[in-house]
């Protein structure tokens, strides 16, 4: 990070950030236009019409049609900026396919960051160049927020929540990483870098160090914890089968239904009152203070895997060989 | 000595029992100046921190302490009740031509209240302070922090029992004590910005109150309401408190619009322009401000399509505030401009609030909220409507009422350098924010990157100027109780009922019943400016008012 002493704009370093600022540069115009004419017209009248002036005060009458014509102008600007926000807005929340996955967890004060490959990191993010990125991000305790300027991007992250994010870098470099939502104590220290790199680079990056990747640890919990006891593959179980439960319409006790979804999932091993199959009894006990969020997300990355055909696996994995 | 509300009894009972609503609002002017410099005190202090970007001055969670005990106090205690209480409070019923509000043993219990929250605000600074900043955020207020949650929170909760009284007997007198041809459309536009505002809070407070209970009743009975350890959700929270919090701006704000209003025509001389236009401004503004409240809440992963809503809604307020301001404007038009002091806090205020109320349309504007939110773009933005606005109308009012509550002027030399130190160090505290803002500066930070070293400096330096600006008026208004000079009824030419009573008004304001023959505002440009050209050059400040007929005395 270079001298910023001066600067006005930050860094722009996604594919939102000229949106944003053009967007901005806008209502910087409009702002700057009326804020001046107001001013202008306020002194200029306070000084032209003060008292004892020898000016013409001919007392000129209200219409309602003026009222009209200097509400509409307003009205047809804030209209434009509306509709321009909210198109921008739609892009932001609408991830393309393909997106490379990275899971981010928060707490109390620190960003933890895992790749699909196995790589992870504390409170620094590292992506390739232009591909689109998505990213998946929980709390394990308070609200945080998931800040990049250079980005124009911020997204909060909720305890029990999922949220994402997807953007795609556009400049290599090293940019700030702020938890934006006021956490408690330490919230100014919540704080990283996200360093945009060359796909080479970073295909180097993630074989630098490598660990088990989520898939690996799910499995590993997924044993430990013996979740295959009771959700046995051919459904003889007390839970009912997990075998290609990604993305199944579940039926629901109480009637409804839903997807099984990250979000279902979670909710599952941590919470798993909230919602329970047709047919089955309320007698799982919650993994929350055993697993953490990290945990979960393992445990699901490895459902998911699990649940996909081969000639259908994850973006994540096949992200290389797009290359 | 004629009698006046001062010094029909002097002893202290007579005060503390009192009933009458010009003696309750000066015991809460007396009340929210303190609680304004406790307030004030705090900013000063984290301003300070703020030179620097490492941590030096306090530690970081005695910074998450002051930074809460400036917006708890500067809101709660401070900008709610400041317009409503002290000159709603006085002025609303001599302006409708009662002698006093409806209800005056509710008044004096409303501010009792008023105290009683304040206690426990002040208890939890004893206890060690609270660190969930002004907004109370869960889970972090109700599992979170071990800091002194639940007394703040019960003091918030017992204030807003005080405004909500505040406001019932706003609302009823309006309704039921106007004087005898004293028409909705002839009261003055300061006592329709305070009814829109008693809507407001009566409307919106119950809510507030039942939030903090719930953030109350989580961390104390473990019932999991917003923790989602607990069952709870986390987001909950916040859908309730901005659906009061963000009409609480506009509790903030709107009494300001009519004070800023009245000094408008006084001050030009001349009849408002539009005044339908901008009475109506006020109620649409109360009434839109109950449906934005997602606005605060692009990023926490609510909806889209809610989204899209709410940032539809909030473009709209751009329209009645629009109003507001062109209908000023176009008052000065063919006015008699008079610079007085509280004329120059009432430009000041257009200025700030138009750069505010401009500088809210990019927080509507949904894809740049996504990057400015809880930056300190929104921490400046906020304090150009609520301090640049707010707090410049209230201190416009006070100054162009003073001669009214005491009898006696200021000195108008001070007056004017403390407009014009106001309204400068307040730019150049808070416009760099805007800056730091769009660069990407989180707020509620104790430490932060190099970078934004040289915007900070400017800005706790514009806050050294603004607390000199706040600090004159405290010593020149209290120097002017014993040494002003003595005023008569109307020392500003004013049109109004309270002008028509004296300075200060007697106990029950007027010794006979008035009866309105005018519309407001009957202003006669022509007739001043004859007047002044005639008047001793001299003496031209101090010219005697022209005569209104603007009522009929009957015994």
């Amino acid at each position: 990070m270079s001298d910023h002493s001066f600067q006005v704009i930050p860094d722009m370093a996604s594919n939102f950030s000229m949106d944003v600022d053009i967007l901005y540069g806008f209502l910087v115009a409009v702002a700057l236009i009326f804020s001046t004419l107001i001013c202008v017209l306020v002194i200029g009248f306070g000084i032209y019409y003060r008292r004892g002036a020898k000016v013409d005060r001919t007392i000129e009458t209200h219409s309602n049609v003026q009222e009209l014509i200097w509400a509409s102008v307003p009205f047809v600007l804030v209209m434009i900026m509306f509709s321009w926000g909210a198109v921008v807005f739609f892009d932001m929340k609408t991830p393309p396919e393909n997106t490379l996955d990275i899971e981010v967890v928060g707490k109390q004060w620190m960003w933890k960051i895992q790749h699909a490959e196995g790589r992870t990191e504390i409170n620094s993010l590292h992506v390739p160049l232009g591909q689109a990125i998505r990213l998946r991000m929980i709390s394990e305790d308070v609200i945080h927020s998931f800040y990049v300027p250079a980005f124009r991007l911020k997204q909060d992250v909720l305890p029990a929540y999922f949220s994402q994010l997807w953007f795609t870098p556009t400049k290599t470099g090293t940019f700030h990483l702020f938890c934006a939502e006021y956490c408690g104590t330490e919230h100014s220290l919540m704080k990283g870098t996200v360093t945009v790199m060359d796909p080479q680079e970073y295909s180097q990056w993630l074989s630098e160090k490598t660990g088990d990747g989520p898939v690996q640890t799910g499995e590993k919990l997924f044993t430990q914890f013996s979740c295959d006891g009771c959700h046995k593959t051919d459904g003889t179980g007390n839970g009912p089968s997990l075998a290609g439960i990604f993305g199944k319409v579940r039926p629901l006790n109480g009637g409804g239904a839903a997807q099984a979804d990250e979000q279902y999932l979670r909710d599952a091993i941590l919470n798993p009152h909230k919602q329970v199959l047709t047919g089955y009894k309320s007698l799982m006990p919650s993994f929350q203070g055993q697993l953490t969020e990290s945990d979960a997300l393992a445990i699901i990355a490895y459902l998911k895997a699990n649940s996909q055909s081969p000639a259908a696996a994850p973006a994540s994995v096949t992200w290389n060989d797009a290359h | 000595m004629k009698r006046n509300y001062l010094n029909a009894n002097y002893s202290i009972w007579s005060w503390l029992l009192t009933g009458d609503h010009k003696r309750i609002a000066i015991l809460y002017l007396i009340s929210i100046t303190l609680f304004f410099f406790i307030g004030g005190a705090a900013a000063v202090l984290f301003r300070l921190e703020l030179l620097t970007p490492q941590g030096d001055l306090v530690i970081p969670e005695d910074y998450n302490k002051l930074f809460t005990l400036h917006g708890v106090v500067m809101v709660f205690f401070f900008m709610v009740p400041s317009i409503p209480a002290v000159l709603g409070n006085f002025l609303l019923p001599i302006m409708i031509g009662a002698r006093d509000l409806a209800f005056p043993k509710l008044n004096l219990a409303s501010w009792y209240l008023y105290i009683i929250g304040g206690i426990f605000t002040l208890c939890a600074l004893l206890q060690g302070g609270v660190d969930t900043g002004w907004t109370f955020y869960t889970p972090y207020s109700s599992t979170y922090s071990n800091t002194a949650v639940l007394s703040a929170a019960l003091g918030v909760f017992v204030v807003g029992f005080s405004s909500i009284l505040t406001a019932l007997n706003f609302i009823i007198t309006t309704h039921t004590m106007r004087a005898p041809g004293m028409t909705w459309f002839r009261l003055p536009l300061f006592i329709w910005s305070n009814y829109a505002t008693s809507l407001i809070i009566m409307l919106g407070t119950p809510v507030l109150a039942i939030t903090v209970m719930l953030v109350g009743v989580e961390r104390f009975c473990h019932v999991g309401i917003f923790d989602p350890r607990l069952g709870g959700d986390p987001v909950l929270f916040q859908h309730l408190f901005w659906f009061y919090s963000h009409p609480a701006v506009y509790i903030m704000l709107l009494p300001s619009l009519g004070v800023v209003s009245e000094l408008i025509a006084c001050f030009s001389h001349k009849r408002i322009f539009g005044y339908e236009f901008v009475a109506f401004s006020s109620l649409a503004i109360a009434i839109l401000g109950f449906l934005v409240w997602g606005h605060h809440m692009f990023v926490t992963g609510q909806s889209m399509y809610a989204g899209f809503v709410f940032s539809f809604i909030s473009m709209l307020v751009a329209i009645p505030s629009a109003i507001k301001v062109f209908n000023w404007t176009a008052t000065l038009y063919k006015g008699s401009i008079s610079w007085s002091t509280p004329m120059m806090y009432a430009l000041g205020f257009i200025g700030l609030f138009t750069i505010g109320g401009l500088t809210g349309l990019f927080l509507a504007t949904m894809a740049i909220d996504v990057h400015v939110h809880d930056t300190y773009f929104v921490v400046a933005h906020f304090h150009y409507i609520m301090v640049g606005g707010a707090v410049m109308g209230y201190l416009g009012g006070i100054h162009f009422w003073w001669p009214k509550m005491t009898g006696r002027m200021y000195p108008e030399g001070w007056g004017r350098v403390s407009a014009v130190l106001i309204f400068a160090g307040f730019n150049l505290t808070f416009f760099p924010q805007f800056i730091l803002g769009y660069l990407g500066m989180p707020r509620r930070y104790y430490v932060y990157p190099d970078e934004f070293q040289v915007l900070n400096v400017m800005s706790s330096a514009g806050a050294s100027v603004l607390g000199l600006g706040y600090l004159l008026p405290l010593g020149y208004l209290i120097w002017s109780l014993k040494y002003g000079k003595k005023v008569g009824k109307n020392p500003w030419h004013a049109y109004g009922l309270e002008w028509e009573t004296d300075s200060p008004p007697p106990t029950f304001n007027f010794d006979v019943m008035p009866v309105v023959t005018r519309p407001a505002y009957d202003y006669d440009t022509e007739a001043i400016e004859q007047q002044y050209a005639e008047s001793d050059p001299q003496d031209q400040l101090t010219a005697p008012p022209p005569e209104y007929d603007l009522v009929n005395t009957k015994h």
